[in-house]
């Protein structure tokens, strides 16, 4: 299997606080890996540092042999990675279609009506929704608007950082879903999850974060069965 | 009275384009910058001296200077205060208005105290006379080139990529950086259009008043952030409205009040606006996120 993104001994600072703290993990073409942890773990800054938004102190990010770590921050994305953020983060006072179109900001002009229909295919919702304003969809259309407009980039590695956050149970499955189908048409997932019993059951594999550090890894199926992890994230 | 109220839309047109800058800058770096009041001041002294000292057409004039206050503008992003991206906003307030003074000092310098008088370009066209009222051409002309601006900016930020870039940027540069939108050069972009935009007003503003010297900027400028606030920091309709709302309170306060008076209810008037209405006319809420 083609390894798309390895990082090596990440180390993450915010000015003076230590966040993370030598992470090392790999994640395969086509593969769900999943990255689970307590909050305040480091998932988050460690998902913002692939994606370019903060920088490392110390290691190294490689996407498809090539390092990022030289590239500015808004080129990271036509390398061929998306991601789509914590707390979704869509453009309120812009309407639906115009987030979507700024998803594609990297991209030629004349693809976007194709990548718009795909993503109208995944997420019908957002079409009926196209003229209006982000700010006034309810939660769980915003996470389908942010990730709807992470694929609007057409990333061959897709980076979602808690997508079922505050969505129904309903919801979450529906969510869940759409990544398997995303993941089954070609798109590598790297999921950062807090619902772990979720995660971990649709993941190739996983990473345990605790306080900045990987502390456990293996295949979804087998962190579901293991005693720390189910004691820790599933509720015993 | 129409007299008064036609000179009330043109003064306000003026204070609109000026308003415009501060508010879009506001908009996209969240900062005040108060050296914009000084750009129009140089932008007004450049077409002056292209104009008087090196005979060049009126309209070329006036493009040359567009050209100088947006290299100005782009130039004083640059190094005031692009390094203090990160830094409060105290900071950089006092960055912006120790960039003014400097700017003020060095057309002291440049060009003396004694203040220079703006030729009236429309000296050989008549007054016109709309409705019984007698208006001077420049209102005339200042007020269709206000609207002119404003369609093209209205048309350009909701039409356009680069202009939807920009109110991506202004809401979320994180997750603008994530589309792949550069954070940096939209800014650049941003003082470009309000330094431009700050010659125009200078133009219009000493061909309306004739007088030029170094803080012929000062004033207006300070104004036009009124007009801005006044109808809503960081929305373009709201700089058009507060700009010429401020126009009319202030030309008829001059005439049926006192002109004295006038700059002081002129900053009544914002006092009491913002007592009902906090984020201006037509303000939008900040939306705490979740
Ligand atoms: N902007 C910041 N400034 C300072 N410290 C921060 C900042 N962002 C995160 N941290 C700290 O870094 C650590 C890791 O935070 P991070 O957001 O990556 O955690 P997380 O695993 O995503 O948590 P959650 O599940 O709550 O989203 C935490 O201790 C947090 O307090
Ligand atoms: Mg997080």
């Amino acid at each position: 299997m083609k390894t798309v993104l390895k990082c090596e001994n990440l180390h993450v600072y915010y000015g003076s606080i230590h966040a993370i703290k030598g992470v090392s993990f790999e994640v395969g073409e086509g593969e769900i890996v999943t990255l689970i942890g307590a909050n305040g773990a480091g998932k988050s800054t460690t998902l913002n540092t692939v994606g370019g938004l903060l920088r490392p102190r110390e290691g190294s990010v490689e996407f498809e042999g090539k390092s990022i770590l030289g590239v500015a921050p808004h080129k990271v994305v036509s390398q061929g990675m998306a991601l789509c953020p914590e707390g979704r983060r869509v453009f309120a006072q812009l309407s639906v279609r115009e987030n979507l179109e700024m998803g594609a900001y990297t991209r030629p002009a004349s693809e976007i009506p194709g990548t718009l229909q795909t993503v109208y295919e995944h997420f019908p919702r957002l079409k009926e929704r196209e003229a209006q304003m982000a700010g006034t969809l309810s939660g769980g259309e915003q996470q389908m608007l942010a990730m709807g407009r992470a694929l609007m980039s057409k990333p061959r590695l897709l980076m979602l950082d808690e997508p079922s956050m505050g969505l129904a149970p309903i919801l979450v499955d529906q969510i869940f879903d759409i990544i398997r189908a995303l993941n089954k048409a070609g798109t590598t997932i790297l999921l950062v999850e807090q619902n772990a019993q979720m995660a971990l059951s649709i993941a190739d594999r996983a990473y345990v974060l605790e306080t900045g550090r990987i502390v456990n890894s293996g295949t979804g199926k087998d962190l579901l069965n293991d005693d720390s992890v189910r004691k820790a994230y599933l509720g015993g | 009275m129409l007299t008064h109220l036609i000179n009330g839309i043109s003064l306000g047109s003026i204070y609109a384009i000026i308003a415009l800058g501060y508010t879009m800058v506001y908009g996209i770096a969240k900062m005040l910058n108060f050296a914009h009041g000084d750009v129009i001041m140089v932008g007004s002294y450049a077409s002056f001296c292209f104009m008087m000292y090196k005979n060049v057409p009126v309209p070329l004039a006036l493009l040359l200077s567009i050209v100088i206050c947006t290299v100005l503008g782009i130039t004083i992003e640059r190094l005031a205060y692009k390094p203090l991206r990160s830094a409060t906003s105290l900071a950089v307030l006092i960055t912006a208005i120790g960039m003014s003074y400097f700017l003020q000092n060095l057309a002291l310098i440049i060009w003396k105290a004694d203040p220079k008088w703006y030729p009236d370009i429309f000296k050989d066209t008549a007054a016109i006379e709309i409705g019984g009222a007698v208006v001077k051409p420049v209102a005339i002309v200042s007020i269709l080139v206000n609207l002119l601006i404003m369609i093209t900016l209205t048309l350009f930020t909701n039409r356009t990529r680069m202009g939807k870039a920009m109110r991506a940027v202004s809401e979320d540069k994180g997750a603008a950086t994530l589309m792949g939108i550069n954070v940096n050069s939209t800014i650049s972009i941003t003082f470009a259009i309000g330094s431009g935009l700050a010659a125009i007003a200078g133009f219009l503003l000493c061909t309306t008043y004739s007088r030029l010297e170094p803080t012929t900027g000062s004033m207006p400028g300070i104004k036009a952030f009124t007009a801005a606030v006044f109808g809503g920091i960081g929305s373009i309709p709201g700089a058009m409205i507060g700009g010429i709302l401020l126009g009319i309170i202030e030309i008829l306060a001059r005439a049926y009040l006192s002109s004295e008076l006038a700059d002081a209810i002129v900053f009544g008037v914002l006092i009491i606006v913002l007592l009902f209405k906090p984020n201006g006319l037509l303000g939008k809420k900040i939306r705490e996120k979740v």
